[in-house]
């Protein structure tokens, strides 16, 4: 009763505020969110004005300055503000530019993983019985696999390489968005909206995409986020197993295998690339859990 | 003069499939239930809870099949098992639900709610479906300005009354009012009551009207049926439900309902300083 | 001395929107022995005032109070643990969803008997005896069987009745109870306002039934408080409200109930007053 009574009650106090300034405010409470938001957009900035912000070309190799060290050690210099690596690139160009991939490769992923993910979760939730069971025990056996592993499997089978490996990595996600929108088109479908829109002759198909998909979108938007960054640590690690992007790309996980060698000698150049992913994959994080303060209802009212 | 709605023998059995450690069973939700409601009438359906308005409401509404016996909408026999339902026949029964806040796609704009079933059922153009929406949209006691904002921006009374609009517009022949005034309060409930009576006034409306509320049922029915666990226990006029109630359960249900009536509360006051 | 007094009690909620009111000023009294309504429709602020007296509110509400005494000792003034010593022996809750109000992990026996444990120093057999015997004076057949059960496999009639088991526990001075029967069919809550009436009269409780449901004030109340967006409209007794109501907002009210409409049309006052007119019209 008394929460029914409380929604009634803010809602009489002025004009209702609009969905977005709602969402701002939930939004804005959680200060690690607003700390996230602003370094994802600060990464986004750099991975996309990447010519003009970095000082060097990521692949121009200065043979003079091979594993120069960052310019706050002795011996640093300011044209290298990070340092070069072992055949004398720029650290910071070459991470600037790697923003660029692990964005893609996010994007890239979340993408694919999304749509086929709510297609098959939107059948298996709508139509139930034997097409459920089916799809949901396919997907239990993928959920079964350690997910590098299994990222890794399909890597070796298609061959390395950041399209490859980002095919496999969505593969590897996209069970988690079967099982959200299933668990979210099971609850919306028995709603009297549903039966009201049926009664008013709506076919399957619209009572499917337009009816009901609408409103599952909000826990699907956050775990959309979380699946961005995670993506960005599966491209990585795929990177560092040499299964991902190859030489020279100037992928993040690609750069810290390529390092390896020389962790004891010049410890900036794998330092770096590990901390970029550390701060990227945070940042995301952090939104993530803003967003759900924001777009989950039942958090909403604690 | 045929009626609108008539229902002979009405079935409708549930199947609830065996598990490990339970066998199979079947439940009779509607045992045999007939009826008839001529145009412009009001049939209101009393029960408590599980008694199977609900499901017969869903049956009428074309939304589940009937397991046995025969409907007949306008004369013609409909029986969704076994045939595809036409638009024509699906825009004569339309529904409005109990929740104002569960009955309405939130992520769609009031406009857009009104507008889907000519949309899904019609060929009307986009600038005529708006006019039609926008006139509903007054008939049902809003303002055009309420056509492009969210259900969420609505009172509970507000909402109630899209959905009325929303099931107006194919212009049906029947309206099936599952509980449509249980959810709201005394006041929003007396404007929405008059509302339903005006539109039934103005478009010649048949209703089947669900409830639980006693009096709400005498105030707005013309015929009474009562039904307890699947069975019609008592079907009449209003007059005659209210006056002569046959059925034990009839009397139990009138019995409880509370009464607000001065001499009434006088009464339970000095029973209570009897027993003081 | 009252048993509860309240005085200018005032809710602040904080919402997106800014700071919200939802009880504004009001005021009230409970005697022991005494059936006290507070009616009102959604928004009134009915179920927020009781549960702001009795401190249940999150921490986004700010309650103040000139006086909020419970048997004579502030209630304000009071530490969070002695308070807590107070609300489920000396005043109890029953609330709406019955179903939902019990634990749905636990057997109902054992939900009665935490109770018992918590605020009594009764023995284990002594707990189990008093489970018995309350479950046999709220109705509940083959009370040791049903002790059993768990939530799920009870009616929402029963769930009720166990409510009330448990909020009798303890022998409270107060009973609060928040829409006791909006969830259940009007047979079933005839029973339990029955039933409710019943225990009052035996223990002698005061007991404070929050309500939009002018045929349950009808069928309980002594007196009755009015309200409207937050603010007290109207006290009165039973018998003086229904006959005679004072404030228009009350008139309105009355004269939308269906039971009383003699024409085609309900009267629809409330429509076409604003706020300031009713409350304006407030008779305190």
């Amino acid at each position: 009763m008394s929460t029914v009574q409380n929604t009634a009650d803010t809602k009489t106090g002025g004009t209702p505020p609009s969905g977005l300034s709602e969402f701002w405010f939930y939004f804005s409470r959680n200060k690690g969110a607003v700390i996230g938001l602003f370094v994802f957009l600060v990464i986004l900035f750099v991975a996309v004005f990447a010519p003009f912000v970095a000082p060097h070309s990521p692949s121009s190799q200065n043979r003079e300055l091979l594993l120069l060290p960052p310019v706050f050690q002795q011996g640093g210099m300011w044209g290298h503000i990070l340092g070069t690596d072992a055949v004398g690139r720029d650290i910071l160009s070459r991470l600037i530019y790697g923003a660029r991939f692990s964005l893609f490769i996010g994007l890239v992923v979340v993408t694919l993983s999304v749509v086929s993910g709510v297609l098959i979760g939107l059948v298996a939730g709508y139509f139930r019985g034997k097409v459920d069971t089916f799809i949901m025990r396919i997907m239990d056996i993928i959920l079964a696999f350690p997910s590098l592993l299994l990222a890794l499997v399909l890597v070796a089978v298609l061959g390395p390489g950041l399209l490859n490996a980002m095919i496999a990595i969505s593969l590897v996600n996209q069970p988690h968005f079967v099982r959200l929108t299933r668990a979210a088109v099971m609850t919306e479908k028995s709603k009297d909206y549903v039966v009201g829109s049926k009664v008013a002759g709506a076919g399957t198909l619209r009572l499917m995409f337009l009816t009901i998909l609408p409103n599952c979108l909000a826990p699907l938007i956050v775990q959309a986020t979380l699946a961005f960054s995670a993506a960005i640590l599966d491209a990585a690690a795929l990177g560092f197993l040499g299964m991902g992007a190859q030489p020279p790309t100037p992928e993040w996980g690609t750069m810290l295998a390529e390092a390896r060698e020389f962790i004891q000698r010049a410890w900036w150049v794998v330092t770096f690339p590990g901390l970029a992913i550390l701060i990227t994959v945070l940042a995301i994080n952090l939104m993530g859990d803003g967003l759900r303060d924001a777009l989950d209802p039942k958090l909403k009212r604690s | 003069m045929t009626p609108v709605l008539e229902a002979r023998n009405l079935k409708r059995d549930y199947h609830i499939p065996g598990s490990l450690f339970k066998p199979a069973k079947t439940v009779h939700a509607v045992k045999g239930v007939s009826f008839t409601v001529e145009q412009g009438k009001t049939l209101a359906i009393v029960g408590e809870s599980g008694c199977g308005k609900s499901t017969l409401a869903r049956m009428v509404t074309m939304i589940d099949p009937i397991t046995e016996g025969d409907m007949l909408i306008d004369g013609r026999k409909v029986d969704i098992a076994h045939e595809p339902l036409t638009a024509e026949m699906r825009s004569k029964v339309q529904i409005v639900f109990q929740n104002p806040y569960g009955s309405l796609n939130p992520r769609k704009k009031i406009g857009d709610i009104l507008t889907e079933p000519l949309v899904i059922n019609t060929k009307v153009p986009a600038g005529e479906r708006r006019d039609r929406a926008m006139a509903m949209l007054k008939k049902v006691g809003l303002e055009e300005k309420h056509y492009g904002r969210y259900p969420h921006m609505f009172s509970g009374g507000q909402r109630q009354r899209v959905a009325i609009a929303r099931a107006l517009m194919l212009n049906p022949r029947l309206l099936v009012l599952d509980e449509p005034v249980s959810a709201l309060d005394l006041s929003v409930q007396a404007q929405v009551l008059n509302l339903l009576a005006d539109l039934q006034d103005e478009f010649k409306l048949t209703y089947v009207f669900i409830s639980h509320d006693l009096s709400v049922v005498r105030h707005i029915a013309d015929d009474v049926m009562v039904m307890y666990f699947g069975e019609a226990v008592e079907y009449g006029s209003r007059d005659q439900v209210f006056g002569n109630p046959q059925h034990s359960y009839t009397k139990t249900l009138f019995a409880a309902t509370p009464r607000v009536d001065v001499d009434a509360i006088r009464a339970r006051i000095e029973r209570r300083k009897r027993v003081a | 001395m009252s048993l509860l007094e309240v005085k200018n009690l005032t809710v602040e909620f904080q919402t997106a929107s800014g700071p919200f009111r939802a009880v504004d000023g009001v005021s009230l009294k409970v005697d022991e022995g005494e059936v006290l309504a507070i009616v009102g429709e959604s928004g009134s602020g009915k179920s927020v005032s009781m549960l702001a007296a009795m401190g249940l509110l999150p921490w986004t509400a700010k309650v103040t109070a000139d006086v909020l005494t419970f048997n004579g000792r502030d209630m304000q003034a009071m530490s969070d643990s002695d308070r807590r010593k107070i609300i489920g022996k000396d005043i109890a809750m029953i609330f709406q969803e019955p179903i939902a109000s019990l634990n749905p992990c636990f057997t109902v026996g054992y939900q009665i008997e935490e109770v018992l444990r918590i605020h009594t120093d009764l023995s284990r057999k002594a707990r189990r005896d008093r489970a018995i015997e309350l479950f046999q004076s709220v109705g509940i057949p083959n009370p040791e069987e049903r002790l059993g059960h768990f939530p799920h496999q009870m009616s929402g009639g029963q769930c009720q009745r166990v409510m009330i088991a448990t909020a009798l526990a303890c022998n409270p001075k107060l009973l609060i109870a928040d829409e006791p029967t909006t969830a259940l069919d009007v047979t079933i809550q005839k029973q339990i306002l029955d039933l409710l009436m019943k225990l009052q009269a035996e223990h002698g409780m005061g007991l404070i039934i929050i309500t939009h449901d002018m045929g349950v004030v009808a069928e309980t109340a002594d007196r009755v408080i009015v309200q409207y967006k937050g603010r007290q409209i109207e006290e009165a007794d039973v018998l003086s409200l229904f006959s005679a109501p004072k404030s228009v907002y009350t008139k309105a009210l009355l004269s939308a109930l269906p039971e009383n409409a003699t024409g085609e049309r309900l009267p629809t006052i409330t429509e076409k007053l604003t706020d300031a007119e009713i409350f304006a019209g407030a008779v305190r």
